[in-house]
């Protein structure tokens, strides 16, 4: 008995203290929190900050109201050595289409190979989907280069360093290799197409957050996920302008996850006073404001995407917003230069496409021409003139 | 306890203390204490969590994951895991943005079409189990993975537009105007209704029979028990609390793949920090409910206190193996009456009541100074 109630207390004193230890141990560890700094100095890149921040305010070159054929500062290469006749098997290795972004793009792609098989440019395209992994994305595509029977090679990488050997296997073919969205750490790509990139988003959103919030005011960063270059870029930009601005800004990974947005949100709320919200991605951002319209505090000035479920909340709840734009249009470059390299005709190295954020100003204009879109659509998808539009869009019908 | 008066009055009151002391340490009551830590920390880190309008956004944001671990307890403590459940929330989410759209005249079709699915997921689940014979952490494993993989054929991995806002109400809406609290959500009405029915359900037949089922089948078989017809029920509660669940978060917060991700886990966790006993035949089901509270605000206090955003699992998975180490090992001390070394001796009569016999002699014992020596009623 008497051991037995000893070692009850015993044992209910140790939990205790260790539960009551773990407990206060985020007090103790809370000034850690100023190491974040320290942390996207790993993603922040001087010389690239300095190009993007530059290649903002450079008005691109290309055909007149198609953006997606238009570039930025680009130094152009000879294709003279892929010129050939007839009708092109191109092989896809996608990383994958489970965000709304990559589905809009998707679509407007196969309307665009449309477009090209019509013309008798490209005969089919194969994809492979590798459903956000790097192992299925490789071996999609030595698939492809052993057995795909392909002429060129169209790749939009799931990351940045662990497909750079791929690609380089994809190039030793002597095939064109098209490569897009997401970099990897090879220029043997033909071209390598991608809108001004993460530093880019980073600045505007920062900049239009800055200008709208006295110092010292609070802004919450809802990011989707760790690790990914375009988006840890966007964030290490805006970080560290935020920083040289005096607003205090705090990030959470969300996975996109709209209840875990709410919380968060709502947390914050509840700790004090939230002035700015700002997003890597717009997805979920219907979430966030509905968190302080549930709390009954006043909108908060907010960068978002121009994905149209923001756009449209945007518009509704007339709150301080600005929408920037990773250009979903991007998705129908890469075909578009497919059939340019066989005809021989140059292409740019780097194709950096132009990306303007939409303003309050623009945004009735840009929803207008978005009616009846869905809410994961994205505002500059740039399909107007494909064949399919709208319905294809509307219906959202995922080839 | 540590008086030792000769008074009449101050015994029975220190007893009673003692009592109460030795509940809160029990596996069953260490759940509240836990739940009133975390609270009180985290209205020292943040005072105006204290103010009853955040209070009840506090229940309101737990509902969902409290039914969760309702139905989770009803499987567990039959003796069977139910891992479907976040699948299940996810493709209720998902059924509803794409179903009911904006049209409101499709939220009561779709909804009862909701409850219909959810119920034969169970079913199914409990079929399969129960008379193939198939270990149920394989048939609710595989059933995640089919409905989760139906869900990304259906959608592509990305959300879709949500449903009508009268059909989001039930999760986001409430009483409001309300003096004190500003306003009573319905989900916390919900999850108050759920969890008397419940407790009710849990003291009626059929609840006494789901935990004899999870202690011994066998005898729960030779006493008459539908063995097969009790597990399928259960697992057809745990699936439409999935449901329920699923209907207040596409409220709280719209559509979205992600939702519902690691529900199946919160909810165990959650069960398990309740005292229930995995492998089934013990528990209550108020203390999960106290549990998902009990998860809830852990996150809440890891929020408040600033963790990097990096470390929070971490944090997070160390308390709760800590909590659910502690509650294994007091309710072995109690169980076997010795040091929580040794190891439980085999055939030990288990049932509900058994802590509080266990600690029915300390408190037969006159005074706290002779419970400590108190050779003579060793156990």
């Amino acid at each position: 008995m008497r051991r037995k109630n000893l070692t009850l207390v015993a044992v209910g004193a140790g939990a205790l203290i260790a539960l009551a230890g773990c407990t206060t141990d985020p007090n103790v560890e809370a000034p850690e929190g100023s190491e974040a700094p320290e942390e996207s100095v790993e993603w922040f890149d001087q010389a690239l900050f300095d190009k993007q921040d530059a290649e903002r305010s450079v008005t691109p070159e290309g055909p007149e109201g198609e953006p997606w054929l238009q570039h930025i500062n680009a130094e152009m290469v000879d294709t003279s050595q892929y010129a050939s006749e007839g009708a092109k098997k191109v092989c896809f290795a996608n990383a994958s289409i489970s965000n709304p972004w990559r589905q809009t793009g998707w679509i407007t792609m196969n309307e665009q190979l449309k477009v090209l098989q019509e013309s008798g440019a490209i005969s089919e395209m194969e994809t492979r989907d590798a459903q956000d992994s790097d192992d299925t994305q490789i071996a999609d595509i030595d698939y492809f280069i052993e057995e795909g029977n392909c002429d060129a090679f169209v790749i939009s990488p799931n990351s940045t360093a662990a497909m750079t050997p791929a690609v380089e296997r994809a190039c030793e073919t002597g095939k064109p290799v098209v490569v897009f969205d997401r970099g990897v750490q090879t220029d043997c790509a033909v071209t390598f197409i991608h809108p001004i990139g993460g530093f880019a988003w980073g600045i505007d959103t920062a900049e239009f957050l800055i200008d709208n919030l006295e110092e010292g005011d609070k802004v919450i960063a809802l990011r989707i996920l760790p690790g990914v270059d375009v988006l840890e870029q966007r964030w290490a930009a805006a970080e560290k302008l935020f920083d040289e601005a005096g607003i205090e800004a705090v990030d959470y990974f969300t996975g996109a996850d709209p209840v875990k947005i709410k919380q968060i949100v709502s947390d914050e709320l509840a700790r004090g006073d939230v002035a700015g919200v700002w997003m890597d991605a717009g997805d979920g951002a219907v979430a966030a404001i509905e968190a302080f319209e549930d709390a009954g505090v006043d909108y908060p000035v907010m960068t978002g995407e121009d994905e149209l479920s923001y756009m449209r909340k945007w518009e509704e709840t007339g709150l301080n917003g600005l929408a920037p734009v990773y250009s979903n249009f991007q998705w129908r470059t890469p075909l578009l230069a497919v059939q340019m390299i066989f005809a021989g005709e140059e292409v740019p190295k780097e194709w950096v496409l132009p990306q303007v954020p939409i303003t309050e100003d623009d945004r009735a204009e840009f929803l207008e021409a978005n009616e009846g879109m869905p809410d994961g659509h994205y505002a500059k998808f740039g399909g107007e003139d494909l064949p399919g539009y709208p319905t294809v869009w509307q219906e959202r019908i995922i080839p | 306890m540590s008086t030792t008066d000769a008074t009449a009055t101050r015994p029975a009151f220190g007893r009673r203390l003692a009592r109460l002391g030795f509940t809160l340490i029990s596996p069953r009551g260490a759940v509240f204490l836990l739940l009133a830590l975390l609270l009180i920390a985290i209205m020292v880190l943040n005072p105006k969590f204290g103010d009853p309008g955040q209070l009840i956004r506090f229940i309101q944001r737990v509902a969902p994951v409290a039914i969760v671990a309702i139905g989770q307890y009803f499987v567990i403590v039959s003796g069977e895991f139910d891992l479907s459940m976040g699948s299940v929330v996810t493709a209720q989410v998902v059924i509803a943005g794409n179903l009911i759209g904006q049209d409101d005249s499709r939220s009561i079709p779709v909804l009862l079409f909701m409850l219909a699915f959810g119920a034969a997921v169970g079913l199914v689940n409990g079929l399969v189990t129960t008379l193939l014979r198939v270990p149920s952490f394989i048939v609710t494993l595989g059933m995640m993975l089919a409905l989760l993989g139906a869900v990304f054929y259906w959608t592509g991995g990305a959300a879709t537009g949500n449903p009508a806002d009268s059909f989001r109400e039930v999760g986001r809406g409430g009483i409001r105007d309300v003096p004190v609290v500003g306003i009573i959500p319905w989900s916390v009405l919900i999850l108050i209704v759920l969890t008397l029915a419940a407790v009710w359900f849990a003291r009626r037949p059929f609840g006494r029979m789901v935990i004899a089922v999870g202690d011994n089948v066998t005898t729960a078989r030779y006493s008459g028990a539908r063995v097969w017809w009790v597990k399928t029920s259960a697992f057809i509660l745990s699936s439409l609390s999935a449901t329920v669940a699923g209907v207040l978060l596409v409220g709280y917060a719209g559509v979205h793949p992600s939702v519902g991700n690691g529900y199946e886990f919160t909810a165990i966790t959650a069960v398990v920090l309740g005292g229930v006993a995995l492998g089934g035949g013990r528990g209550w089901v108020v203390a999960a409910v106290a549990g998902a509270f009990a998860l809830e605000a852990l996150f809440i206090l890891l929020n408040f206190a600033e963790v990097p955003a990096t470390m929070r699992d971490a944090v997070q998975g160390v308390i709760i193996i800590a909590a659910v180490a502690y509650s294994a090992v007091t309710f072995r001390a109690i169980r076997s009456g010795r040091t929580p070394e040794t190891s439980p001796q085999p055939g030990e009569p288990s049932d509900l009541g058994e802590d509080r016999a266990a600690l029915a002699p300390q408190t037969r014992t006159p005074n706290g100074a002779r419970t400590t020596n108190g050779g003579s009623d060793a156990t």
